[in-house]
């Protein structure tokens, strides 16, 4: 087991470095000048703001004092916001959007296998239909169109009670987090639950719920121990990348929300080719997004032996 | 996986029957699990709402705190005056820092740090009030200033905005690392006097110290920053109205009156709460129809919204020109004064506006200039109005044959027009090629870019039109005025007229303003008859503020919007 673990860090940390080459010289190969503002500067000026970046170095040297900078944990200063760290915006802005995405997360997760489960007990008939029916619509409809209409939905609310139920946007407290997060996770939810509703359908007629029925074991039982466990082992197989996706894919509920999360600096850094800023999150995300499958196969191999590994 | 439906439930009624009861107690036992799962879920939320935050849950208007709520188009880049240049940061800036000069209410300069000041053609002296205080109750002295203005000269510190202290001696070459920056045209004759030396004689350096640029900055604080002077509100010193007591980065900032400032009579709120940072209009929107927010700037899209809500609007005019450029690089056809002839009497900025823009407020482009400059005694464009070309189709249709002959072509070649990607931009650059095709049959292909890349591409030269605009940096024609002169690095489609760039040079070194008003009138002229940019718009805004809310200040140069002289008028009583 646990060379096994070693095993799969290491490869983890050979993904993160290709991760990391790749994305530099993609980056410097997308057309635009990250030092171009609206006006224009004297040579000077453009040398003077080379300088400090490091851009008057050949590509190759700016590389290798990149990767020697990485090791040390150092991502460098952003170019829009020239007197701040990225590591600085990542320590302030992804707990935000780890939040968010956990929330979420639980959200989708919990709900997915909750109304797959229901679908699939009362199969064909209106629960199944109408939940079904929802899950397509939530699946489809992209989250800035659902994000803008549950933003309307509160103002509107709020203002029929005559007070607020839940904030319009904003972060900070508890309540600023249900809305943001249950739009997140909307559409995994609905994706999750369709997946476990066939997982389960799957598993009803499996011989080892046939044997526990025959055994005569209580239904809730056999349901519970024998069907949920088993039916709900895809869902935890395509939850790590989901998660990923969640924490990172947040950049419109952020920007609706008004929420100062990590995908809103992802963004706006590609848009603004701020090197340093695309570098640091991107290979940031690439980790966690690496770490996360790696955590996903050890609990898999908990609650399901046959996978486990020696 | 396969067909889930294709399971043998249905087919074996004792399956389903037992399904039945099944069912009951199921379900039951996943309740409690869904119940518990809600449990978990909120005891973790509760756990989280320590992370990040700021918002809170604040009223638009705060009557018992004398307190206002609103929200930021983006998260402020930077708060470190030498390396300020974008509009959100200025703004905030303009609140809590203040340099020797100032903007006041009706948008006159006023005195700030400096009581008095005297400039001539070579120098200028300015003399510090002696009860101008820092935030940490220190004064500000003549030295903060010159140790602001060296480290923003200084060419590792690599400012964007260096340019703005060229007219002080030797400032350029400072920043070109020719000199010390103790060589500076500046010195602090004593605590309170600051002498400066004019590189050339300029007639509008009062208005480039009140300049964002200009702002004092105390040495030993600076230093004990390490490079992240402006990074949070502790690592900044407050020589404004307000100071920042609390920024949670991207999500909110919170100014409050700054105790040592030296004019409180001025200021009437104790507390400016920028709760909210987002660029989307309809969440800003949203907000203020929640009464969270107490004015927000409103688009094309969610106009009709807040016009349905019966809102009371406003509108005013950002200052900033835009237009379409042409490319003059050898080899394209813009070069051809004919065929700029002819865009230029098929083109109507008033179709623009109420057809493709659509927003209350916008002004049909008539020059670079726009109409709220001063020009000698009253505005420019009163004293200098400018000449428009009314649309004449049939003689635009003339002056493309001729551009044909002079070109020696049959077909003119297709034009590339250059522009945004943003909603508004794309359909303005798709009515331009539809009016052009169907007026003069041109074959118009539109290349829209991101930002940086529509740089990059202007720069290099890669188009034929290109749909640009100019925001003023002070406030004298001149912001205007050298745009297209041949070494300005703005004029990216490379236009070059002598003679435009004599009026340019009278502009910039004489003192006599009727002299200077007339170049400009003469370069507005020019800009018309050789037809060296085609005028869209001046671009306006519509905006809602809070009735509760009076006395904020819009400007087209320098911090906007301003609330430092804003004040709480309660409306309650009266309705």
């Amino acid at each position: 087991m646990g060379r096994y673990v070693i095993k799969r860090l290491i490869q983890g940390v050979i993904t993160v470095w290709f991760i990391a080459t790749a994305t530099f010289w993609a980056m410097h190969q997308v057309p635009g000048d990250p030092l171009s503002n609206e006006k224009a500067v004297t040579p000077e000026i453009r040398a003077n703001l080379e300088a400090r970046y490091g851009l008057d170095q050949p590509p190759l040297t700016q590389y290798g004092i990149y990767l020697k900078n990485l090791l040390r944990g150092d991502f460098g200063i952003s170019f829009t916001q020239q007197n701040r760290e990225v590591n600085d915006i990542i320590r302030e802005h992804f707990p935000v959007s780890a939040t968010l995405g956990i929330l979420a997360i639980l959200f989708a997760a919990s709900g997915g296998v909750l109304w797959g489960a229901l679908t699939a007990l009362y199969r064909n008939r209106l629960p199944d239909v109408i939940i079904m029916f929802l899950v397509i619509l939530f699946i489809s409809v992209p989250s800035f169109v659902i994000a803008a209409l549950t933003q309307l939905l509160l103002v509107k609310t709020n203002d029929v009670l005559g007070f607020s139920i839940l904030p319009v946007a904003g972060w900070g407290t508890f309540t600023h987090m249900i809305a943001p997060a249950l739009v997140l996770g909307l559409g995994t939810m609905a994706y999750l639950t369709r997946l476990m509703r066939s997982s389960m359908l799957e598993v009803v007629n499996t011989d080892y719920v046939r044997t526990a029925k025959a055994k005569g074991l209580p239904a809730a039982r056999i349901f519970t121990k024998h069907q949920l466990r088993n039916a709900v082992l895809p869902v935890i197989t395509v939850l790590g990348p989901a998660i990923a996706a969640i924490t990172t894919g947040g950049f419109v509920v952020e920007l609706i929300f008004a929420i100062p999360g990590l995908g809103r600096y992802f963004v706006e850094a590609v848009q603004q080719l701020d090197y340093t800023v695309i570098m640091g999150t991107t290979v940031f995300y690439g980790a966690f997004l690496v770490f996360m499958v790696i955590v996903v196969d050890l609990v898999y191999g908990f609650i399901d032996p046959r996978v486990r590994v020696s | 996986m396969s067909n889930p439906d294709s399971g043998t439930a249905a087919r074996h009624p004792q399956v389903a029957r037992s399904g039945g009861d099944f069912n009951r107690q199921a379900g039951l036992r996943l309740l409690a699990y869904a119940a518990a799962g809600i449990a978990a879920l909120v005891a973790l939320m509760a756990l989280l709402s320590g992370f990040g935050g700021g918002s809170g849950t604040a009223k638009a208007i705060d009557y018992e705190r004398n307190s206002i709520t609103l929200a930021l188009r983006q998260e402020p880049p930077q708060m470190d005056s030498t390396k300020l240049t974008d509009q959100v940061s200025g703004m905030i800036n303009g609140h809590v820092s203040e340099g020797l000069l100032r903007y006041d209410e009706n948008n006159q300069l006023a005195p700030g740090v400096a009581e008095r000041w005297e400039v001539t053609e070579t120098n200028a002296t300015f003399w510090l009030r002696e009860d101008a205080r820092w935030s940490d109750g220190s004064p500000i002295t003549a030295h903060d200033f010159i140790f602001a203005w060296r480290k923003v000269l200084e060419p590792a510190n690599a400012s964007e905005y260096a340019f703005f202290l060229y007219p002080i001696k030797n400032g350029e070459a400072i920043n070109n690392g020719t000199m010390a920056p103790e060589t500076l045209g500046a010195r602090a004759l004593d605590d309170r006097t600051i002498e400066i030396e004019f590189e050339n004689p300029i007639a509008y350096f009062e208005k480039l110290a009140a300049y964002s640029t200009y702002a004092p900055i105390k040495e030993s604080f600076y230093e004990s920053t390490n490079g992240r002077y402006g990074a949070d509100a502790d690592t900044m010193l407050y020589s404004g109205p307000f100071m920042i007591t609390r920024w949670v980065h991207g999500a909110s900032m919170i100014m409050e009156r700054n105790p040592h400032y030296w004019n409180p009579e001025r200021i009437s709120l104790d507390r400016i709460n920028f709760a909210y940072i987002t660029s989307d209009t309809n969440a800003t929107l949203n907000l203020f129809k929640a009464d969270s927010i107490a004015y927000t700037a409103l688009s094309t899209d969610n106009l009709p919204d807040a016009l349905n809500q019966r809102f009371d609007m406003d509108r005013f005019m950002d200052g900033s020109v835009f237009y379409i450029g042409f490319n003059y690089r050898d080899g394209r056809a813009t070069q051809n004064w004919h065929l700029r002839r002819a865009l230029q009497l098929v083109n109507d900025p008033s179709e623009l506006i109420n057809k493709v823009i659509k927003i209350p407020g916008y002004l049909p482009g008539e020059s670079l200039f726009p109409v709220w400059l001063k020009g000698v005694d009253g505005f420019f464009r009163q004293e200098y109005p400018a000449p428009v070309a009314d649309r004449n189709i049939a003689e635009a249709r003339r002056e493309i044959a001729l551009a044909k002959e002079q070109l020696g072509v049959t077909e003119l070649p297709p034009l590339m027009l250059l522009s945004g990607e943003d909603p508004l931009s794309s359909r303005m650059a798709e009515y331009y090629q539809e009016l052009f095709r169907r007026t003069l049959g041109l074959d118009v292909r539109l290349d829209k870019q991101i930002f940086k890349q529509r740089l990059a591409k202007m720069t290099a030269g890669d188009y034929d039109m290109v749909m640009a605009g100019w925001g003023p940096d002070f406030d004298d024609p001149l912001t205007f005025g050298d745009l297209m002169s041949s070494w300005n690095l703005n004029n990216r489609g490379r236009y070059n007229n002598p003679e435009l760039d004599r009026w340019v040079r009278l502009a910039q070194s004489s003192l006599d303003q009727q002299v200077r008003m007339d170049a400009f009138g003469e370069i507005q002229r020019i800009l018309y008859e050789d037809i060296v940019v085609l005028y869209q718009y001046e671009r306006g805004q519509i905006y809602v503020t809070n009735p509760a809310l009076k006395g904020m200040v819009r400007r087209a140069v320098g911090p906007d919007p301003d609330f430092s002289n804003a004040r709480i008028v309660r409306t309650d009583t009266a309705g």
